[in-house]
């Protein structure tokens, strides 16, 4: 049975106007999240991960704009959506949480205080009612002692612990979407095994869809079911988590899967298959594909045309002409 | 037998933490807290641990860039402890180190001829035609183009100011490099191509690396021995196979159970540890871990266990793990 569809997103476009030219962000995203489910969003540092999951909450500020395409979350488009409309959204149906907790919460407010307000706003309780659901939240994403934190800043708690009380603020509307930008990538490996557990629990209990980004991609392997791998502002493999990880048919995907170092191989101290190169200036991108000048299959048609987006198999998209297969690429 | 490069004994590193009228010390940080180990000739020796638990602190102690608190140096048999900065001077020739910020690193007014020739000049070696031709030299080692040389710093990618950081700690032929996470800062793809870097000027210098970062994919990739460090202790240093088939210390169990795997299809029983790692100022009494141990035992909050040899080199810091390698954890009722 197919589930419900959540949040689709169509032909998406940020573009930020800078006095040296149009810088292309986001460049026609397309993006489907399921109800409960988890879609991981993964690419290097400038492909516009970041800036997409802000597109969908209609937060980019000057002089990014929105350049074209859709949102249609819960079948209305949200670009269509006025301010005060979207505001009812944020926090309450569409929740969102941060790399650094220390900069996304008020220093200047306790914790409790913080997440009571998003309570109060978007839902119809006195502050009682706030401050009891408050703790019960502070409890349901494990802060030990919930009753005396409620009255803790910030700067008194460790930042595993910040990051929980982010994810109990985002929790406490009872979200149907939680977006997380980067949320485990400034906490310690045990700590943030702790996050990624907190939040695939609280992704059982109560159905929250995830729209999962980051730049690690065992961190996808570990959460999401489905996989949009992005480069340059564009979407460039999208599949179901196993296929990605089982048979990556875009160059840029393979070859990042190949270049990290393994935990099982028993070949250590080897050179790694590295990409060649390094990502494209904004200001100065190559032509046809944006992958060429890197890529070992590249041909005379990639550097010429952009290729589209291409369904090669049931629910397995990719952006290439000539698709690596059984890890070599087609044709050189 | 093994030669040593360096040795170090009983290392401890205490920062003040000063407050009162009169500045006075009310505290001390125990950054690195009585750490002993030995790096040999030709290999890379890490140090893998979660923020603050002296990793970095030990590497800069090792190469005095931070005057230890207490215990020994002991850089090719002899003992630099207590060398002033001017006795130092000759011996950093062959102790080099390499930032995990290729930002904040690299002077932003020097062009990258003069940041990496700049070694030279410190150590008065050769003439500045002499200098700039080594410099042009180690540019082409570490994959720059010589024509950049005139070029600031800015004017690079991040990939690219590492391997500028790498030519410079290279330009005077050292023995010895402390990396102190050099490619957490990158890109995965990039992260890769530097690792390939380091791995190869290893073979073709013959450079002894004491690699510090968090990363232990990375870590495991490029190791010989690690040694895990935990609030400036060690709890355990192994081979880099032996530690990872065969973690003992049941914090190397938690932070190996705790790296995630790229792959979907494994789904691994993870061990996940309770609660945050203590503050350095007021370590728990005992062993250090005892807080989010599941074995812990009153004996741990009694006395620290010492970092002993169950055999071949696999060394360990628990009560209940003995010579030869006998392990006697029980989970705690």
């Amino acid at each position: 049975m197919e589930k419900e569809l959540l949040l689709e997103v169509k032909g998406l476009k940020t573009y930020f106007y800078t006095d040296y030219g149009i810088v292309k962000a986001v460049d026609d995203i397309n993006l489907k999240l399921h109800k409960g489910e988890v879609l991981g969003l993964v690419g290097e540092s400038g492909c516009g991960k970041s800036v997409a999951s802000l597109s969908v909450l209609r937060l980019v500020d000057q002089p990014g704009k929105n350049a074209g395409g859709e949102i249609i979350f819960k079948g209305e488009d949200l670009l269509k959506k006025n301010e005060e409309e979207m505001r009812k959204i944020r926090g309450s149906e569409i929740a969102m949480i941060f790399q650094e907790p220390m900069t996304a919460l008020n220093p200047v407010y306790t914790i409790g205080n913080q997440i009571m307000e998003a309570i109060l706003i978007h839902q119809d309780v006195n502050e009682e009612e706030a401050k009891k659901k408050t703790v019960e939240m502070l409890e349901l994403v494990g802060i030990p002692d919930p009753e005396k934190r409620f009255n803790e800043y910030p700067h008194e708690m460790s930042g595993g612990m910040r990051q929980r009380a982010m994810i109990a603020m985002a929790m406490s509307c009872n979200p149907d979407l939680l977006i997380s930008d980067e949320a485990t990538t400034a906490l310690d490996v045990t700590i943030q095994a702790q996050i990624l557990e907190l939040m695939k629990g609280l992704q059982k209990k109560i159905g929250t869809a995830i729209l999962f980004i980051t730049h690690d991609l065992a961190l996808v392997a570990e959460m999401a079911d489905t996989i949009a791998v992005a480069y340059m502002g564009k979407i460039v493999e999208y599949s179901s988590v196993k296929t990605i990880f089982k048979d990556p048919r875009h160059p840029y995907t393979h070859g990042l899967l190949h270049s990290i170092p393994s935990l099982i191989t028993k070949k250590t101290k080897q050179p790694l298959p590295a990409i060649e190169g390094m990502i494209p200036s904004p200001h100065n991108m190559p032509k046809g594909c944006y992958f060429n000048p890197r890529c070992p299959f590249a041909t005379d048609i990639c550097r010429k045309q952009m290729p589209e987006l291409k369904e090669i198999e049931p629910g397995h998209l990719v952006r290439c002409f000539h698709p690596v297969e059984n890890g070599k690429g087609v044709s050189k | 037998m093994k030669k040593s490069i360096l040795e170090v004994k009983n290392l401890k590193k205490y920062f003040p933490v000063v407050g009162g009228v009169f500045s006075k010390p009310i505290a001390w940080v125990k950054a690195v807290d009585d750490i002993s180990f030995n790096i040999f000739e030709g290999e890379t020796f890490s140090l893998v641990g979660e923020s603050g638990s002296g990793k970095t602190t030990t590497g800069k102690t090792i190469l005095k860039l931070i005057e230890p608190t207490a215990g020994q140096i002991i850089a090719e048999d002899i003992d630099i402890t207590n060398y002033s900065a001017s006795e130092m001077r000759p011996l950093r020739r062959d102790m080099q180190i390499i930032f995990q910020d290729p930002y904040g690193s690299l002077n932003p007014r020097l062009p990258v001829g003069e940041i990496i020739r700049e070694p030279l000049l410190v150590h008065h070696i050769g003439n500045k035609k002499e200098q700039e031709e080594r410099a042009v030299e180690a540019m082409q080692v570490v994959g720059l183009r010589p024509n950049y040389l005139r070029r600031y710093p800015h004017e690079f990618s991040g990939g690219q100011r590492q391997r500028i950081g790498i030519a410079r700690a290279i330009v005077l032929n050292p023995k010895f490099i402390v990396a102190d996470e050099p490619v957490s800062a990158l890109d995965a793809s990039i992260q890769s191509q530097v690792l390939n870097l380091l791995m190869d000027l290893q073979q073709k210098l013959s450079l002894t690396y004491l690699f510090i970062a968090h990363n232990l994919a990375v870590v495991r990739h490029v190791s010989d021995r690690i040694g895990v460090m935990y609030l400036g202790k060690l709890m355990e240093i192994a081979d880099t196979m032996e530690l990872f088939n065969r973690p003992l210390h049941p914090y190397t169990q938690a932070l190996l159970s705790a790296i995630p795997i790229p792959d979907p299809e494994i789904k691994k029983e993870r061990i996940i540890l309770e609660g945050d790692i203590p503050s350095p100022i007021n370590p728990p009494s005992g062993c250090v871990f005892r807080t989010r141990c599941i074995y812990a035992q009153d004996i741990c909050t009694e006395k620290m266990p010492q970092l002993i040899d169950i055999g071949s080199g696999h060394f360990t810091a628990c009560h209940f793990i003995k010579k030869g390698g006998k392990i006697e954890l029980t989970k705690k009722s």
